[in-house]
């Protein structure tokens, strides 16, 4: 629990943190909340040289706005505004509902959403929620800006499309309407899902928490409902082209097993029959 | 005198005297205690369950900035810093095995976390960028990795000894008698369980910090200990150092559940090394470092056996235990079962009664006490066995257990058990009535055949437990007999200062108890003066030099009661001052809610504070009496203390997830004459969490080589406020009839009573399925597992 040692910049900008990414390359890691980056780096699982804290950006990088159809969401902004955010009610409230069942509220108050999706944790909430609402993620680097969609973002076990020099600024959502839900099924009330299931505007967008190295699109589910077939039957294909993890909490099998039973949950709190 | 909150005497329910510091962070633990010069331990530990050390390379992290020294196993045996290896003070029987623990591995290791090297750097992190520069090869050796490997002895943990076998122990007095019951009955059960290792966890993890006096040798040890009296002892015993200069202190302690009990490797490390520095040496474990580091609880493999007549009435139960010792013999790692050992006919008669353990040694984590040591264990094979006789028998729950109550659940005093040990007093049927009303269980019942019969996914379980349990350890005498090492008594000063204030020395060490509140009603109570008047030192053998410390709930029933005697004392001998002043005889004055008064002549009174200053001026005391108002008490109870309680949990199962979710719990404990109600639930709420979560949630995973797989809380599934429901205690009051006070204690009861009461409400779910068993702890795949075979097995 106690980590390497490491050099810190505090960055008082975008151009400053990115000028420190430039500089110090793979040696460098960039800090938002903290809460994922921390610990890692207490069981020495990470060791980076430089340690680029942005946490204390504001100004863009920080709070939600909906104009045109599109809800803004600034990286930095922390999972607890994401859950009391009244224009995210309105506009995406399933994001805001995932928010609030991140973590603890200790977590909630630090963690941030461009912190959670950079980190790429197949077992989070919010990169899950994210994909299923078919977002677009903005990031900046030494060659300016380029989106990204969220369907591209995820490449592996903590690992994304997103560079080195490169940090996430913004998420994109379309206002989304329809029937949402989401089934997170863990042991204790703080933990990660051991299997999550996010229904997203009459399930045209399905994503599943923790069945792969990567947050998944459940797609044989989305086109079984497009097709007209019942929850129940939808669900059984919850898990076909997933490959999950097996551990102390769920082995592969259980996990399969659990996608289904969530899914159908998910579908029928979504209204779908 | 009338009981109110306001003169917060016995039994009033003060809030604690304690909380204040506690909650504002006043308080200081190990780890707030800095000394300039002060150096870290870093350990490196073992990565290997069974190996030869074949060379240690420390060459780079001695040129680390800020490492004064590194030293292998093998130095500091050769530095002779240690005349003994670390104690074991329970040595059950005359020919047990017992291999040296040495503080670090001199040679082979025989668990993974076993320390191969010692770092001392000028800070935490250098000491640990150090511990990452030490290179060790180890040759491995074959690794003993579960109880049930450690039984088929043909791998062995300690390969010199030629067997995994370190001691049998039994209560057997006529085997064939046992064997003749279970031949002649209408029904029997047969059992296995397995309790699953447990880490302790306590809120603080365990640390030191060892100063060295300026001159003369003296070392002065803080530790987040339960018991720095024993450690004192043991500290000089293993290190050779006198013990009038050693001196153990032991500031806030944050929890121990037992894992504070012992005399650890870093203890004695820190001691000898401040000596050998000349410098403060401190060290702090690691939550994940904690796995390792510290001694595990539970680990046992249980067989039973129940036999009984047509009516369900038992005429024998045989015992059988394999129980994991770990890799060491530690402070009382082989007497943890056999505490148990009395209690595996619970709470009930009968004729016949056969118990065996057997200790085995594995390449794990040493085990030891952990909140109950061995009651916990036993409460949990006879409950659940229970249950299934009554299955077999074909009645409730409650009825198997009213027809076998000891007196037909009628009120006994001195009652002797199978074990040949005697109940100091019980009333067993109105526990059950109480629980059974409280929670409703007639109701209860009709909800679950409701849902049962629409068929829904969240089925209802209610699982009920009588325990009794063995505490106030304890009688010296027995505790001889047992051939543990020490007594049992408690040591207690009271003092009546010049200023009319009193001062309490406590030899029973609290780690969260609140012996300072609970100590000070005691004094308010006995000599008419407010709490508030009340000091209690404790937990350092300077201020304190005589104690027994804190463990198997025996605080108040013997630390509690030498108080009482003693301040019963001072009151002797300020009554004969008074009679003195009131120039009457001794035996006509009369002392009531702190004044001394003749009788008859209730004008004429002194409070008993103002003879303090009397007593210390000394300028007119009666001839012959010492000045003074001081007086101490060493209390060896004639017997241990036997609480009781009937336990209610009620768990509602999400079969299509497995989930099981605890959404009710109802205690009604007895321990006897209470202090303080407040801390009395409390001591039942943390106990009843705690055996829960072993019924549902831990359980410390070792793979096929003995390494431990879950060490961090992210995988060690500790549980929080929001998995359990809130609590609902009631209390009936049987009075022990082992001491003054009629106290028992409660600090385990609760943890005694609750793994059996949760795991029976989850096999009382799941019994339409043809399930009748369900291994601890119950996680949500375990369960959806056993529903899946079980409809497997119908189809």
């Amino acid at each position: 629990m106690i980590p390497a040692a490491f050099d810190y910049v505090r960055a008082g900008s975008v151009e400053e943190a990115l000028a420190a990414l430039a500089e110090h390359g793979d040696e460098a890691k960039l800090m938002a909340g903290g809460h994922s980056l921390i610990p890692l780096m207490r069981y020495r699982l990470v060791t980076p040289g430089v340690v680029v804290d942005v946490g204390n950006l504001n100004g863009d990088l920080r709070g939600i706005g909906v104009a045109d159809g599109t809800v803004s969401i600034g990286a930095l902004t922390r999972h607890s505004e994401l859950e009391h955010s009244a224009e995210l009610a309105d506009a995406c409230p399933m994001l805001a509902h995932v928010a609030s069942v991140v973590g603890d509220p200790a977590v909630r108050h630090r963690g941030t959403l461009g912190g959670s999706l950079a980190h790429a944790d197949p077992a989070s909430d919010l990169p899950a929620a994210v994909l299923a609402l078919g977002a677009t993620l903005v990031a900046r680097g030494p060659g300016g800006q380029r989106e990204i969609a969220a369907a591209d973002f995820f490449t592996g076990f903590l690992e994304s499309v997103l560079a080195d020099d490169e940090m996430l600024t913004e998420i994109r959502l379309p206002v989304s309407g329809g029937g949402w839900n989401y089934q997170k099924f863990n042991r204790r009330a703080q933990d990660w899902a051991i299997v999550g299931v996010v229904v997203a505007e009459d399930a045209k967008g399905v994503s599943l928490v923790n069945m792969g190295s990567t947050p998944m699109r459940a797609t044989a589910v989305e086109q079984a409902v497009a097709g007209g077939a019942s929850a129940a039957d939808a669900a059984a294909m919850a898990a076909d082209d997933a490959s999950p993890p097996s551990d102390l909490n769920g082995d592969a099998e259980y996990r399969g097993h659990l996608a289904r039973v969530l899914t159908e949950r998910a579908l029928k709190a979504a209204g779908i029959a | 005198m009338t009981i109110t909150d306001e003169n917060a005497g016995i039994g009033s329910r003060m809030l604690r005297k304690e909380d204040g510091a506690l909650v504002t962070g006043e308080a200081k633990f190990v780890d707030d205690i800095h000394v300039p010069g002060e150096l870290w331990m870093g350990m490196v530990r073992s990565t290997a369950a069974h190996a030869r050390i074949v060379s240690i390379d420390a060459s780079a992290a001695k040129e680390m900035p800020g490492v004064e020294a590194v030293h292998t196993g093998a130095e500091l045996a050769a530095m002779e810093l240690w005349v003994a290896p670390l104690p074991c003070a329970w040595p059950v029987t005359d020919d047990m095995a017992n291999p040296p623990h040495w503080p670090v591995a001199p040679d082979t290791v025989h668990h993974v976390g076993e320390i191969v090297a010692v770092v001392l750097a000028d800070s935490r992190y250098g000491a640990a960028d150090a511990v990452e520069q030490v290179v060790v090869e180890y040759e491995s050796l074959a690794a003993v990795a579960s109880i049930d490997q450690a039984v088929a002895d043909t791998d062995h943990a300690h390969t010199d000894l030629g067997t995994n076998k370190a001691y049998t122990w039994a209560i057997d007095e006529d085997p064939e008698g046992t064997q003749a019951a279970f031949d002649a009955a209408a029904h029997s059960v047969t059992c296995r369980f397995e309790q699953q290792r447990l880490i302790p966890a306590a809120m603080e993890p365990r640390g030191v910090v060892a100063v060295p006096s300026p001159m003369g040798g003296d070392v002065t040890l803080y530790s987040a200990s339960q018991v720095p009296h024993i450690l004192k002892v043991m500290a000089a015993a293993t290190t050779g150092i006198p013990e009038q200069k050693i001196r153990v202190i032991a500031p806030a302690v944050g929890g121990g559940f037992g894992a504070k009990l012992n005399i650890n490797p870093d203890e004695i490390l820190a001691i000898t090394l401040a000596n050998r520095m000349g410098r403060a040496v401190r060290w702090t474990e690691s939550r994940t470092e904690a796995a390792g580091s510290t001694h595990q609880g539970r680990g046992q493999m249980q067989y039973i056996e129940l036999a009984s007549d047509s009516d369900g009435r038992l005429t024998a139960i045989r015992v059988k235990i394999d129980a994991d010792m770990g890799a060491y013999m530690m402070l009382i790692t082989p007497g943890v079962p056999l505490l148990g050992s009395f209690l595996y006919h619970g709470v009930y008669e009968t004729p016949k009664f056969s118990f065996t353990c057997e200790g085995w040694f594995t390449n794990r984590t040493p085990t030891d006490a952990y909140r109950g040591a061995g009651r916990p264990e036993a409460s949990y094979a006879i409950e659940r066995a229970m249950d299934m006789l009554s299955y077999e028998v074909g009645i409730s729950p409650e009825e198997i257990r009213r027809r076998n109550y000891i007196n037909g659940g009628e009120p006994f005093e001195m009652w002797e058990n199978p074990a040949g040990i005697s109940f100091d007093s019980g009333h067993y049927s109105p526990t059950l009535d109480r629980a059974l009303e409280m929670a409703d269980v007639a109701g209860l019942r009709a909800e679950q055949q409701r849902r049962r019969d629409a068929g829904e996914v969240k089925q209802l379980g209610i699982g009920l437990c009588t325990y009794v349990e063995i505490c106030g350890l304890a009688p010296s005498r027995a505790l001889g007999g047992l051939k543990y090492a020490a007594g049992g008594w408690e040591h207690a000063t009271v003092r009546l200062l010049p200023t009319g204030k009193v001062e309490v020395v406590s030899g029973s060490t609290p780690h969260g108890q609140g012996h300072e509140t609970s100590w000070s009603q005691i004094i308010a109570t006995k000599m008419g003066v407010s709490p508030d008047d009340v000091t209690v030192l404790h937990s350092d053998t300077a201020l304190s030099p005589l104690g027994l410390d804190t463990y198997g709930s025996r605080s108040l029933a013997v630390g509690g009661v030498a108080i009482s005697m003693a301040a019963e004392k001072v009151i002797e001998k300020a009554r004969l001052i008074a009679a003195h002043q009131f120039e009457a005889a001794p035996e006509d004055v009369e002392f009531e809610a702190g004044s001394f008064s003749v009788a008859g002549t209730p004008s004429k009174s002194v409070h008993i504070q103002e003879l303090g200053f009397v007593a210390f001026a000394a300028h007119d005391l009666p001839d012959g009496l010492e000045p003074n108002l001081q007086e101490q008490v060493s209390f060896d109870p004639p017997n241990f203390a036997f609480p009781f309680g009937t336990h209610v949990a009620v768990v509602e199962i999400d079969e299509d997830t497995g989930g099981v979710d605890l959404i009710g719990y109802f205690a009604v404990d007895d321990c006897g004459n209470q202090i303080n109600p407040l801390i009395v639930e409390g001591q039942v709420h943390g106990g009843v969490v705690q055996g829960a979560a072993q019924a549902l949630y831990e359980v410390a995973v070792y793979d096929d080589q003995a390494n431990i797989t879950n060490p961090s809380l992210m995988d060690y599934l500790v549980p929080s406020a929001a998995e359990v429901p809130s609590i609902s205690t009631d209390f009936t009051c049987t009075p022990s009839t082992t001491n003054p006070l009629g106290v028992k204690g409660v600090g385990e009861a609760g943890t005694i009573g609750s793994a059996a009461a949760v795991i029976n409400a989850v096999v009382d779910a799941l019994r339409p399925h043809g399930i009748t068993d369900m291994a601890m702890p119950a996680s949500p795949m375990r369960v959806r597992q056993a529903i899946e075979a079980a409809k497997g097995g119908a189809s």
